[in-house]
């Protein structure tokens, strides 16, 4: 029996600008996605805990504070030592497209910025995203 | 009769199936006003004349043509050498005050060799740890001469003490100074979400920069009371102003309760609004807060100097609203929103740069976003008249319906006891919320337009330059903060640090030893530990 996805929306970094944030855990919710957010100014470390501890299929990072790519690798770094590979990271914010190229090929499985319709990224998670397997 | 009969047409001839009539906050905009709209229209009453009660029409008799607003870029990044850079370059071109932008360490009080700092250090903004980072900011820049806002909320009163700190060493007289430190803290619980204490010590230390400020630097606007923010974050145009006087009211309640004069502290009080696309909602929001903000001060706090009445304030084009595909496109919405602050009378203005959703602008983009307000003033003709749009009969049935539906929300947040009440409840937040949630999908079911996003969008990127900081910028911030941690007189700090801490626990003015603090050169940080010692920690609600 297949189960909902669970999606961690998180945001890490000192910012506080969670206008995007919000609207997708709504908007994955309302598509039926389970969704945990954390609220704003989790540390990384906090972040990894959470994931761990709700056992999620997927961690969405948002980021407008321009620390994306210490952020984003730092988590990554973080899933790694705890021996965690099959939770893919989906990123958004103001991510420049250099960045966003060199974070996708490193870590990120997708990045959204600014603009991206919300269709377009329900439909990027319903393709993408898959409950992780029940044996880890 | 012919009236109607017009409005009739133009409605019926108009009545295509899918377009939407109404504004970017969800409004219901009639086809056409008439005469008939105003019948009861007293324009003694609610306009009055320019530079009176109620302030409709402008703060000022003469408006633009005695001084135009002022032109103030929000600027700061990388290190105090590189912004102060930036701030003398913006000077040279014309700009009339300066407006910092710090990094997010400053704006959540942490120094930058703080390991929550790792990745944030001279990103977003100016990166400044202590005096010493102050002086290279303000370097030959006079400060009796120019005036500068400060983007400050949670440390507002540390960075206002350091400001006053650098000015006494230029030899300034303090009294003459003049500038603005945002010190809002409230719109932080609802919008900006950079908070460092509970609401209660927060607003005790607001409470604690007017009574200060009142005595000793009488030209220092003690606050910005934002609207801005509320609205990035997806509020409507009535939330934003709604939300925004009713944290007026409630800086105002507080000053009075603890035993402030009225009139010592309010002259002082600014405001800052957003200026978004839907140019006349817009202009008549602007009107109506005048107008509202007026009758709240003399009617319900009884003040008596017309100073207290005034709704001074600054204006920022909407960020929010720009778009990262076909980036250029941004130059005509910021024209705009800059062209509805204008006729909406404000006293300053920023203009927003075209790359800013991608990145920090450059010094390129900033110049066209300077030259955009210079366009505007000298080109254009709109700063000639006061208020050249009052008496047309849509802006003032939209300023009168805004301001109506404006009053809703402000008695609703009186009935649950205030703002820092209401805050507590979750209910403004619930309602910006579930506002911004509205809009995105209105934009997603194409009944709103984005240009380039959601309708005329092309293939492919334009490119364009970026300003970057390179991480150099942290390793030399760091470095330096370190060096000065050493190098200074410990027992001085250690001495600053303790008798900030006995003022924060008692009942006494806090800016004092502010001010002893930061001339002792200990860092944000440090007296940010030491607040938080004494008045705790708040936590994100995380309202989805």
């Amino acid at each position: 029996m297949s189960r909902p996805v669970r999606v961690l929306v998180a945001k890490p970094g000192l910012d506080g600008h969670d206008r995007g944030a919000k609207v997708v855990a709504r908007a994955l919710r309302d598509a039926g996605f389970e969704v945990i957010y954390t609220g704003i100014h989790q540390t990384p470390e906090s972040i990894v805990q959470t994931a761990l501890d709700e056992d999620v299929d997927c961690v969405c990072l948002s980021v407008l504070s321009g620390a994306h790519n210490f952020l984003f690798r730092k988590i990554n770094d973080l899933l790694k030592e705890k021996g965690v590979t099959d939770m893919p990271l989906v990123g958004g914010g103001i991510v420049p497209d250099e960045d966003k190229k060199k974070l996708k090929k490193e870590c990120m499985l997708e990045i959204f910025t600014p603009g991206t319709s919300l269709k377009e990224i329900i439909q990027f998670f319903k393709k993408n995203i898959k409950p992780r397997s029940l044996s880890h | 009769m012919f009236q109607k009969a017009i409005k009739k047409n133009v409605q019926q001839n108009h009545s295509a199936p899918k377009r939407s009539f109404t504004t970017i906050s969800d409004m219901e905009v009639p086809a056409l006003v008439t005469p008939e709209d105003l019948k009861k229209f007293n324009a003694k009453e609610k306009l009055g004349e320019p530079g009176h009660y109620p302030y409709t029409r402008g703060i000022y008799e003469s408006m633009y043509r005695g001084k135009l607003w002022t032109m103030r870029l929000f600027a700061g990044f990388g290190t105090a050498f590189d912004t102060n850079k930036r701030f003398r370059m913006l000077l040279e071109h014309g700009q009339t005050g300066l407006s910092t932008a710090f990094h997010m360490p400053t704006l959540r009080g942490f120094d930058s060799d703080n390991l929550k700092s790792r990745g944030e250090v001279g990103v977003a903004g100016v990166a400044i740890d202590s005096l010493e980072d102050m002086e290279v900011l303000f370097d030959k820049i006079p400060l009796e001469k120019v005036t500068t806002s400060m983007t400050i909320n949670g440390p507002a009163a540390i960075l206002f003490a350091m400001y006053i700190a650098v000015a006494e060493k230029q030899g300034a007289d303090i009294k003459k100074i003049s500038g603005t430190i945002q010190n809002d803290i409230l719109k932080e619980y609802l919008a900006q979400k950079l908070w460092l204490f509970p609401p209660k010590p927060s607003m005790r230390l607001i409470t604690d920069i007017f009574e200060y400020a009142a005595e000793e630097v009488p030209k220092w606007n003690t606050i910005s009371i934002s609207g801005y923010h509320i609205r990035e974050a997806g509020s409507t145009a009535v939330q934003e102003l709604a939300f925004t006087l009713a944290d007026g009211i409630e800086y105002v309640r507080y000053g009075v309760e603890a035993g402030l004069k009225v009139d010592a502290f309010a002259p002082r009080l600014s405001f800052f609004f957003n200026c978004h696309s839907d140019f006349f909602e817009e202009i008549a929001k602007m009107r109506a807060a005048r107008r509202m903000w007026a009758q709240i001060m003399k009617e319900r706090f009884k003040a008596k100097d017309p100073k207290s009445w005034m709704c001074r304030f600054h204006t920022q084009t909407s960020g929010a609203s720009l778009t990262a595909q076909q980036p250029l496109n941004n130059v005509a919405r910021i024209a705009l929103q800059a062209m509805a602050a204008v006729l909406g009378g404000t006293q300053s203005l920023h203009t927003n740069s075209l790359d800013e959703t991608l990145a920090l602008p450059t010094e390129e983009s900033v110049m066209v976003a300077l030259r955009t307000q210079q366009i505007i003033a000298e080109e254009t003709g709109v700063a000639h008249t006061v208020d050249p749009l009052a008496g047309s009969y849509f802006i003032e049935t939209m300023t009168d319906k805004i301001e109506e539906e404006a009053w809703k929300y402000i008695h609703k947040i009186d009935e649950l006891g205030g703002m820092v009440e209401a805050i507590d409840e979750g209910f403004p937040q619930r309602e910006i919320t579930n506002a911004a949630y509205h809009y995105e999908q209105q934009l997603n079911r194409g009944e709103k337009v984005q240009v380039g996003v959601n309708k005329y969008q092309i293939e492919g990127k334009t490119p364009i330059h970026l300003l970057e900081i390179g991480a150099e910028v942290e390793k030399k911030q760091i470095e330096r903060v370190r060096a000065l941690k050493k190098r200074r007189d410990q027992k001085k700090v250690a001495e600053a640090l303790k008798k900030l801490k006995l003022t924060a626990k008692s009942s006494e003015n806090i800016m004092p030893s502010m001010i002893h603090a930061a001339k002792a050169y200990c860092t944000l940080g440090e007296m940010c530990e030491v607040l938080w010692e004494v008045f705790g920690e708040y936590k994100d609600p995380a309202i989805i």
